[in-house]
């Protein structure tokens, strides 16, 4: 009985696990393989959950790309892109998973797709949203958190003007980011691949759960929301002069306020954050965003509110 | 490695129980106890014939429970290098080098200046290991003797010109030292890593540092299997030392790992001018890890990995690993544990690097050496 507006969704039927995404990315390559030969820990009624493997080549160089970054090229004007010999690896790779998984914006995509990634960060078990609008992901996100309390479950929102950028999973009608750290790249922990079989587990529940046709009354998410990207500073010839302060490092969606220390030149003088209100940061210090220019990135907490939603039964 | 001199103490055994003792060294030397100094001088004695005839000689006896067991002279350093992007994605290092090829005031003391280099450019450059073969397992005689081919991996190559420039290995002309920098991303804090307990002078560098360097403990690592030959950089120059600084990805710089390899080097090299400047340093007993064995991980017919490090192993270097304990956590199935008869201490436990090599974690067992005293020439 409810007296809230409920939103009807389609049940979710078609899911899928990418691991691999990020060929040095561990845990999801690790818990994928397993799943390919061991599927019953990831099955549930009335619903299909394929696991796989998606930039192969650069998991089995134990590398993060071969060419380029795959979960950058998801965009329409790289899925579109004719193929021709010297195509990149990654963009040729992202029009298939499109053909297999989407095509992405159609009604044939998969449903929900959870994508597996590591970071060097310490960004815990961090689930990423991408659509803020989204009621379907906002209350799996919402029933994970309680699952896992107290532990921390913090909700990145990628969603951005400039910002966003086009992830592997943007195919999915409902895609998830699931990213845990701190662990190095290649390097598998068992704690850390512990806690992202926990997330998928919990998120799987709930698909099982909504299927089966359970109301999920309105709720309400505090989420970090990305603002702006903060590079190291460089001298004239593009090299690092500093490092991530000490006062910062690991200090992942802890508030940073005007004043408080983030770099450390080679020389020791510290470099301070100049900003009118509190930020939160995140992927501070990971290895991979070095080339792309970026320390960490400055998030504000958000509110987020998800209608109330039951599953369409047949 | 051969002693230098040894005419003072064996100068004094031929003169029987009357010998001069110098105030400096009664100053400077502990006192083994009287067992010690026997085997310590039972040591010396096997490296030359002369000096057996001092074991019998009451001289030495007095001379040992008077605790006047002579130090070793070795010749002083001037040639001194530092290598840093051995494997260009272990930054500390590689941002420590290039900070000092722009201003190498911090290497310079009084009686030498150490040179730092890039050792692994390409990789450096691509902020990966290595491009065609580890740097570090490419200074042996058949690399660094090999004729040039066209096809051959860039470190060949590049350990021939480091050779070429530091070396030759095993010649009169190669430095006298070398510092290689690298980063681990297993929990081995600061770690001195070093050949074997007969290396006297880096054996005195590791303790010296350890007593002057009191912000982490710094165990030493004794890396060299007996029998094995070095492949090593650092194995270039006459004699030399690693710097190994974990926890830290590949890819990343951290301040505070930073930092302590820049303070162990500062502490390093004035270790290097005081021996140089004619101190004394007594001898002393330490306790080092010394390699045994190497652990794989479990792995399925087609050689992936079937199981990870476990819970309970991870992050615990140098701690005591007994029979029994827990090491491996299968991805589905019972954890595996220690099969081994006594108790060990593992190193490099979930090395990232390593899992190629077939190492999920080392096996040491942790020794008390006795080390003899040492002076410059």
């Amino acid at each position: 009985m409810t007296s809230c507006f409920v939103i009807h969704e389609a049940p979710v039927r078609r899911v899928a696990i990418f691991g691999g995404t990020h060929g040095n990315e561990l845990s999801g390559v690790f818990l994928v393989k397993h799943w390919q030969e061991n599927g019953a820990e990831i099955q549930r009624t009335g619903l299909e959950v394929r696991p796989f493997i998606t930039n192969p080549r650069a998991v089995k160089k134990c590398t993060r790309y071969i060419d380029c970054d795959l979960n950058r090229v998801f965009d329409t004007a790289n899925l579109g892109r004719q193929t021709t010999e010297d195509i990149p690896y990654e963009v040729r790779r992202a029009q298939e998973i499109n053909h297999v998984f989407g095509p992405k914006d159609s009604d044939d995509a998969y449903d929900l797709i959870f994508d597996l990634h590591n970071t060097t960060s310490n960004m815990g078990g961090t689930l990423i949203l991408e659509n803020s609008r989204n009621n379907f992901t906002i209350q799996m996100f919402h029933y994970i958190k309680n699952a896992l309390a107290p532990e921390c479950c913090p909700v990145f929102l990628i969603e951005h003007p400039n910002l966003k950028y086009a992830t592997t999973r943007s195919i999915a009608k409902h895609p998830v980011g699931v990213e845990v750290g701190p662990q190095p790249q290649g390097v598998v922990r068992a704690d850390i691949l512990d806690k992202m079989r926990k997330i998928i587990k919990h998120g799987l529940d709930f698909v099982h759960i909504f299927n089966e046709g359970k109301e999920f009354p309105p709720c309400t998410i505090e989420v970090y929301k990305i603002i702006e990207k903060v590079d190291y500073p460089r001298n004239k010839n593009g090299e690092i002069t500093a490092v991530i302060h000490p006062c910062l490092q690991d200090q992942d969606w802890q508030p940073l306020n005007n004043g408080d220390p983030i770099f450390l030149t080679m020389d020791g003088e510290t470099i301070t954050y100049e900003g009118d209100s509190t930020v939160y940061p995140t992927f501070v210090n990971e290895a991979a965003y070095y080339e792309k220019k970026q320390a960490f990135v400055k998030t504000v907490k958000v509110k987020l509110t998800a209608k109330c939603i039951r599953s369409l039964l047949p | 490695m051969a002693p230098s001199t040894w005419s003072q103490p064996t100068s004094h055994c031929a003169q029987g129980p009357q010998h001069v003792i110098t105030a400096s060294w009664l100053l400077t030397l502990t006192t083994p106890a009287p067992k010690e100094a026997w085997q310590w001088q039972q040591q010396q004695c096997d490296d030359g014939g002369s000096r057996i005839q001092a074991l019998s000689c009451g001289g030495l006896r007095s001379r040992a429970a008077a605790g006047m067991a002579a130090p070793r002279r070795l010749k002083p350093l001037h040639r001194v290098a530092v290598s840093g992007g051995t494997h260009g994605n272990e930054m500390s290092g590689v941002y420590l080098v290039k900070h000092w090829l722009r201003d190498p005031t911090e290497l310079r003391r009084g009686s030498f200046a150490a040179t730092p280099f890039l050792s692994n450019l390409r990789a450096v450059e691509k902020c990966v290991r290595y491009v065609g073969r580890d740097l570090n397992r490419t200074f042996t005689a058949e690399f660094l003797s090999s004729a040039e081919t066209e096809d051959e991996p860039y470190e060949v190559g590049r350990a021939r010109e480091i050779n070429q420039t530091y070396g030759p290995k095993g010649s009169a002309q190669a430095f006298d030292f070398m510092f290689d920098l690298h980063n681990t991303t297993a929990n081995m804090g600061t770690c001195l890593i070093m050949d074997s307990e007969e290396s006297l002078l880096p054996m005195h560098m590791c303790h010296y540092i350890q007593t002057h360097y009191t912000q982490s403990s710094c165990p030493i690592y004794l890396y060299k299997l007996p029998g094995e030959e070095s492949y090593s950089i650092d194995s270039v120059a006459k004699t030399g030392l690693a710097l190994e600084l974990g926890p830290q990805p590949q890819g990343v710089l951290k301040a505070n790992l930073f930092a302590e390899m820049r303070a162990l080097m500062a502490c390093a090299l004035d270790f290097i001018e005081l021996f140089n400047t004619g101190t004394v340093f007594p001898a002393f007993k330490t306790e080092a890890y010394k390699i045994t064995g190497r652990v794989d991980y479990p792995r399925y017919p087609d050689g992936e990995i079937s199981a990870m490090v476990h819970p309970k192993l991870q992050d615990k270097d140098f701690l005591p690993l007994n029979p029994e304990d827990p090491i491996f956590q299968p991805f589905s199935g019972e954890e595996i544990l220690y099969e081994g008869d006594s108790t060990i201490y593992p190193a490099f436990i979930n090395e990232a690097a390593y899992y190629e090599k077939k190492v999920a974690f080392v096996k040491m067992e942790k020794r008390t050496f006795s080390i003899p005293g040492l002076q410059r020439e």
